[in-house]
């Protein structure tokens, strides 16, 4: 059953690319892009429940399906429901593209597409070429609008990632040479195998190896100081762009940072890669907490913000144990929902005030009562307040840390998500509350842009006052499976 | 650890096909002609193709013919041509926006080689007695990778930026021939793959920043910034 719904899963996303490629209207692409972000939703969620709790695999063994694949593969399947509704409202203010808008559908199920192959994929080399697609595919996203700027930001995302990209595929090789020790010259490039021949393996070379890996798809997940590309690209691409960018795509790459520590796990080399990992997690809120206070520009902030998310998964995933792993799964989720509301919020208002720089938005909750309301509780969701699911999250890695051999992260990490949250929230009170603005919004937001808002701002109110008891469960299965238990 | 138990002859070639190789590189590192950087990239496939002919003789592997076939029809004649084409119609001569003249780019080149023998043989040392290809294998992986992040580093002609991503990848090839021969294939296949595709966006994105952004120098890339 779990391999009907992942096949149905694949096809639908198949036939949207090659749906909207062909037919060349935008009304048929965006629907079709649409019917497949539900299908695909539909497919993915039960997977929840069917998926086997060891993992299994398929094709040959080439296809991977495990609990911590799923999880990820569920926050895409949000993301990439919420983002193609709200696309649909957001593209048609494009009028001066519409010739090649139905490219940008065809695109965006394409990257939906390479996202969805990532996590399942059972080898860590076709783990690496299927990050690389998105980056290709994502690269024509953020140039679509084709300003100087969104092209400027596109080929320094390309550059960028491909070159910490390859980075990433010399540390493959190496796991792969050092794995010959045990297997001989020719066996298959698996996560398990990995694992099996890393106790036996040179702990020199594995650690050249991982730090390699580490820093390839680091750049990718946008740790500090390998994170320049990612205000850019976020901040350049049309919002729902963005949405899927920072909500879907870095938890795909955070996932092969932690199946390569996890492969670590029985070596001596364990403990000082998990802290390498919170010294990269730290490095991202120093970043993040920086660029936060002194940001001009909407989309960039919520962009630093991602830096900032994905520096405390981390360091979840860095802290280890049960409570570090379990929070930072929580927290994948929750920073995928919020982030796509505030990237929303941003896109709405940017065209709204028609500026990307927060000085021109002002008063926003006097033209945008509702809308503008649901940006605002974003805004304070993102930040790590109570009563939203990030607040849980961040928590739970926080009590995890403190058990962990590494508590000196929690006071700093404690310190910086405070600086983050006053930092944040004070360009908020400005836009809410500031002087009247220069130029009075006149734009009515069509009920498509605000619809997916809305229903995500009830998700993360409800993920945040209650943590439901068997998702709970089936994180402390992946958190055993991760060798945190 | 499952090194290449050859004897002294097919030694002796392969390290010299790895030596001509890394020679290569420094004409790339040195050459501000974008024609003969491009010649150079394309001889220097030829030469990881030749590798891997020879290491598919000597160690009995006869899958990798069909790498080094493709590697020289991709790497050595696809990819080179497709990259004149983009520099014609870009107009391209000369790269005029290097950091280091071209001597001091070479000793750069040269620093960071030692820098990767260093590493090699520190790696190599654990291992035990594993021979000179593999030592000499592991220096050239590093030694191209880092010669291409130089050439990221040194110059800021967009094109150029190609090229140097190019050299590192060609080194992760040459070395994954050597130490990992019996890699799967479909894994290289998908690599060779990918790597056209990425130089076609490569070349798309070129296109686009001279028409859009009205320059192809990296360093008038600073409309995003803080």
């Amino acid at each position: 059953m779990a391999w009907v719904l992942l096949a149905v899963a694949f096809a639908v996303l198949v036939l949207a690319v090659l749906g909207s490629a062909a037919f060349r209207s935008v009304t048929v692409a965006e629907r079709l892009n649409a019917a497949a972000a539900v299908v695909f939703f539909l497919a993915i969620v039960p997977l929840l429940w069917l998926v086997p709790g060891a993992g299994e695999t398929a094709l040959d063994h080439e296809i991977l399906l495990d609990p911590f694949g799923v999880w990820v593969l569920v926050c895409l399947a949000c993301v990439y429901l919420a983002s193609s509704i709200y696309g649909i409202g957001y593209m048609r203010w494009m009028h001066e593209e519409v010739d090649r808008l139905h490219w940008y559908y065809a695109l965006f199920a394409a990257f939906a597409l390479a996202m969805f192959l990532a996590p399942i994929q059972n080898s860590p080399g076709l783990y690496w070429i299927a990050i690389d697609l998105t980056t290709i595919v994502s690269a024509f996203l953020v140039g679509f609008q084709r300003a100087p700027e969104s092209i400027e930001a596109a080929w320094k995302y390309i550059v960028i990632v491909s070159a910490g990209l390859s980075l990433a595929l010399l540390g493959t090789v190496l796991f792969y040479w050092a794995g010959t020790a045990t297997f001989g010259p020719v066996y298959s490039m698996t996560w398990a195998n990995f694992a099996i021949m890393a106790p036996k393996a040179s702990p020199d070379l594995l650690l050249v190896a991982f730090l390699l890996v580490l820093v390839g798809f680091g750049t990718k997940v946008g740790l500090a100081p390998m994170h320049t590309w990612l205000p850019d690209a976020h901040s350049e691409g049309p919002a729902p762009v963005s949405a899927m960018l920072s909500g879907a795509l870095l938890n795909c790459a955070m996932l092969g940072i932690v199946r390569y520590l996890n492969v670590l796990h029985h070596t001596t080399l364990f403990e000082d890669a998990r802290t390498v990992l919170i010294g990269f997690g730290v490095a991202s809120l120093v970043v993040a907490a920086l660029f936060i206070t002194r940001q001009s520009v909407a989309k960039r902030l919520a962009a630093y913000s991602s830096v900032e998310h994905m520096g405390i998964i981390a360091m979840g995933f860095g802290f280890g144990g049960v409570l570090g792993v379990v929070g930072a799964l929580y927290l994948m989720l929750n920073h995928s929902l919020t982030k796509s509301l505030v990237f929303f919020g941003s896109g709405n208002m940017m065209h709204a005030y028609n500026s990307k720089e927060m000085s021109a938005m002002r008063r926003i909750g006097t033209w945008y009562p509702f809308s503008g309301g649901l940006w605002l509780l974003g805004a304070v969701a993102i930040t790590g307040a109570p009563p939203f699911g990030l607040f849980l999250g961040e928590l739970t890695v926080l009590r995890g840390g403190l058990v962990s051999h590494n508590p000196w992260g929690v006071w700093v990490m404690g310190a910086l998500l405070v600086v983050i949250f006053i930092g944040f929230l004070s360009h908020f009170v400005s836009m809410y509350f500031g002087s009247e603005p220069l130029h009075v919004p006149t734009l009515k937001l069509p009920r498509l842009n605000v619809a997916p808002m809305a229903v995500i701002a009830v998700v993360i109110v409800v993920l945040g006052l209650w943590w439901p008891r068997p998702l709970w469960e089936f994180f402390l299965g992946i958190a055993h499976h991760l060798g945190g238990a | 650890m499952a090194i290449l138990h050859i004897g002294s002859v097919p030694t002796a070639i392969i390290s010299l096909l790895v030596v001509v190789a890394l020679i290569l590189s420094f004409v790339m590192l040195g050459s501000h002609w974008i024609r003969n950087h491009i010649y150079a990239f394309a001889a220097e496939s030829w030469v990881i193709g030749a590798i891997s002919v020879a290491v598919g003789i000597y160690a009995h592997i006869p899958e990798l013919y069909a790498i080094a076939a493709l590697t020289v029809v991709v790497r050595g004649t696809v990819m080179p041509l497709l990259l004149l084409r983009i520099s014609d119609d870009l107009d391209l001569g000369r790269e005029f926006t290097p950091v280091l003249r071209p001597s001091t780019s070479l000793l750069v080149g040269a620093g960071l080689v030692v820098f990767s023998y260093a590493v090699a043989d520190r790696i190599a040392s654990q291992l035990g007695p594993i021979g000179t290809v593999a030592l000499l294998a592991l220096t050239a992986m590093f030694g191209l990778k880092l010669i291409g992040f130089a050439m990221l580093v040194l110059r800021s002609g967009a094109f150029s930026n190609i090229l140097g991503l190019l050299v590192i990848e060609n080194g992760i090839f040459l070395g994954s021939q050597i130490l990992v021969p019996g890699m799967p294939l479909l894994l290289e296949l998908v690599i060779l793959f990918d790597l056209l595709l990425i130089v076609s966006t490569f070349g798309l994105l070129v296109r686009y920043l001279k028409t859009f952004a009205g320059t192809t120098d990296t360093r008038d890339l600073n409309r995003l910034v803080g």
